[in-house]
């Protein structure tokens, strides 16, 4: 018999039952930056309350594409589509600056794995947390104090430490406040940049308990990108494995690890210890 | 029996490729089966027979290379071989159970809340869910001085007992099961085998990969057998499992 394994027949013609309406659409996002072109023709969807983990190794795109993701980067080509309650759809890049931002406070969340990009550390964690409410149009001050109290408290940030500053705590606590930030809002995505790298064992799997409780109890969407395939194996619904900024495979999470069918899919998934 | 299958399976064929080696496994060729609600199936076969792959195959941890996985879903008929992942999750969080005889546990996450999880994420309240699972974790004999314990910490019998509790707390249309009695003591098979006559007799379909099919005997409807793909009404005497 002979097997066919070339990405256009492993792309499945699939009858759809349950007619589930992805909250995330993006078609053809090319980027090139100078001569390289760190995205090539990517298309993702990601259905509402599912956790999508990205993997792929270093320069793969994964990072740049949760920065289009995040609109901090516009393509060269392609759209982006968010089904918003509140909003008619159409192509969030051709949004202006002002109005991208806008968008991105009120409904995504990201939490970066260096807290120095998501953060100002001499400010207060709460205000930090409360910045994020105020650029939302909220101006008093108990509201601010209380919402950002409810955000610290839901990602598990010892209140008591409320007032400090980030550069006074730990690197889990302060990609907790991070966290707290990017849910403050009950963004529609969240969006995850490496946020357990560079913490210690212990602390990572608390912060990922964390979100773990986040999704199951707050039903929110998630975008997961890491290089540690056992945070991936762990968090994700859905998987897509990237490479030279093109995606070679995506399915469910344990179909890639336990059944991967592209090679280099096959290469990384054995080559986890 | 003239309803409509639950399961049918039609030619079902499973092929890994494995790119290191330039090379293709073949686990197993056109399979065909039907199966109904309430209705029991053994597979069985020699080591290596595609028993587990096939269960594994039917809840797409593995994709098909041919064939078709028809299943008549509380939203429609839908093709599980070729379904789109979204659907296959939502099936898996609604309709379709599988229990391995490995506990895949997070780290640090107490035995009660693992086995309350599939409650909580069908919308049910903590308390409510917490008694559950207290209730399944009793019934499956793991000692309550464990229960807000960390099943990492557990024996290989105890972390079964919280596996077998999770997979079971809620209800499914369809339940595959991969050798779950493995490394059960007496009193543990015995709440298994009552809990799934109970799920049986209220319409839940099962297949089971058994290594001691004596164990389920009386819950047994059909048996397969993937050496020989012969599908047969009754469970055959106990001296040709032991040759198995």
């Amino acid at each position: 018999m002979s097997l066919d394994l070339t990405p256009a027949a492993l792309e499945r013609e699939a009858p759809r039952l349950m007619r589930a309406r992805p909250l995330l659409t993006m078609n053809n996002i090319s980027r090139s930056f100078g001569d390289v072109r760190a995205l090539r023709d990517v298309d993702a969807t990601v259905y509402p309350g599912e956790v999508m983990g990205i993997v792929g190794e270093s320069g793969s795109g994964k990072s740049t594409l949760l920065r289009m993701m995040n609109l901090e980067d516009t393509p060269d080509t392609g759209d982006y589509r968010l089904r918003l309650p509140d909003r008619e759809d159409g192509n969030l890049f051709d949004l202006t600056r002002y109005q991208r931002r806008m968008l991105c406070a009120r409904h995504i969340g990201i939490v970066y794995q260096n807290p120095h990009l998501g953060l100002l550390m001499r400010q207060s964690s709460s205000g930090n947390v409360a910045e994020r409410l105020l650029i939302a149009g909220e101006r008093s001050f108990d509201v601010l104090r209380a919402r950002a109290r409810e955000a610290l408290d839901a990602s598990e940030f010892p209140l008591e430490r409320m007032d400090a500053r980030p550069i006074e705590l730990s690197g889990g606590m302060q990609q907790r406040v991070q966290l707290a930030k990017a849910i403050a809002l009950e963004p529609a995505l969240l969006l995850l940049d490496e946020p357990t790298t560079g913490l210690d064992v212990s602390v990572q799997a608390l912060v990922l308990d964390t979100l773990k409780r986040l999704q199951r109890d707050r039903k929110i969407t998630m975008v997961l990108v890491s290089h540690d395939l056992g945070v991936i194996r762990t968090m994700a619904d859905r998987v897509m494995v990237m490479r030279h900024g093109q995606v070679v495979e995506q399915g469910l999470a344990d179909q890639i690890f336990q059944d991967p069918q592209h090679p280099y899919t096959q290469q990384l998934v054995h080559a986890k210890l | 029996m003239t309803t409509t299958p639950l399961l049918r399976v039609e030619g079902l064929t499973k092929t890994f490729r494995i790119y290191h080696l330039d090379s293709a496994l073949h686990a197993f060729e056109d399979v065909s089966f039907d199966l109904h609600e309430g209705e029991f199936l053994l597979l069985r076969g020699h080591n290596g027979a595609g028993k587990s792959t096939l269960l594994r195959t039917i809840w797409r941890s593995y994709l098909p290379v041919g064939g078709h996985v028809w299943y008549r879903s509380g939203h429609g008929e839908i093709d599980l071989a070729n379904a789109a992942d979204v659907d296959i999750s939502l099936l898996r969080r609604e309709e379709i159970g599988f229990v391995t005889q490995f506990l895949n546990a997070r780290p640090r996450v107490a035995a009660q809340d693992i086995v309350a999880e599939p409650l909580r994420l069908a919308g049910i309240a903590q308390d409510e869910a917490l008694d559950q699972a207290r209730h399944w974790l009793d019934q499956f004999g793991v000692r309550p001085e464990l229960w807000r314990a960390y099943p990492s910490t557990f024996s290989g019998g105890e972390q079964q007992k919280v596996n077998l509790a999770r997979a079971l707390i809620l209800p499914q249309r369809l339940l595959l099961l991969d050798e779950p009695t493995a490394s059960l003591d007496a009193g543990a098979r015995e709440a298994l085998v009552r809990r799934l006559s109970d799920l049986k007799a209220h319409g839940v379909a099962i297949i089971g990969v058994f290594h001691h099919p004596g164990d389920v005997a009386a819950l047994i409807d059909r048996e397969i057998n993937l050496n020989t793909k012969v599908v047969a009404d009754q469970l055959t005497k106990e001296e040709d499992h032991v040759a198995l």
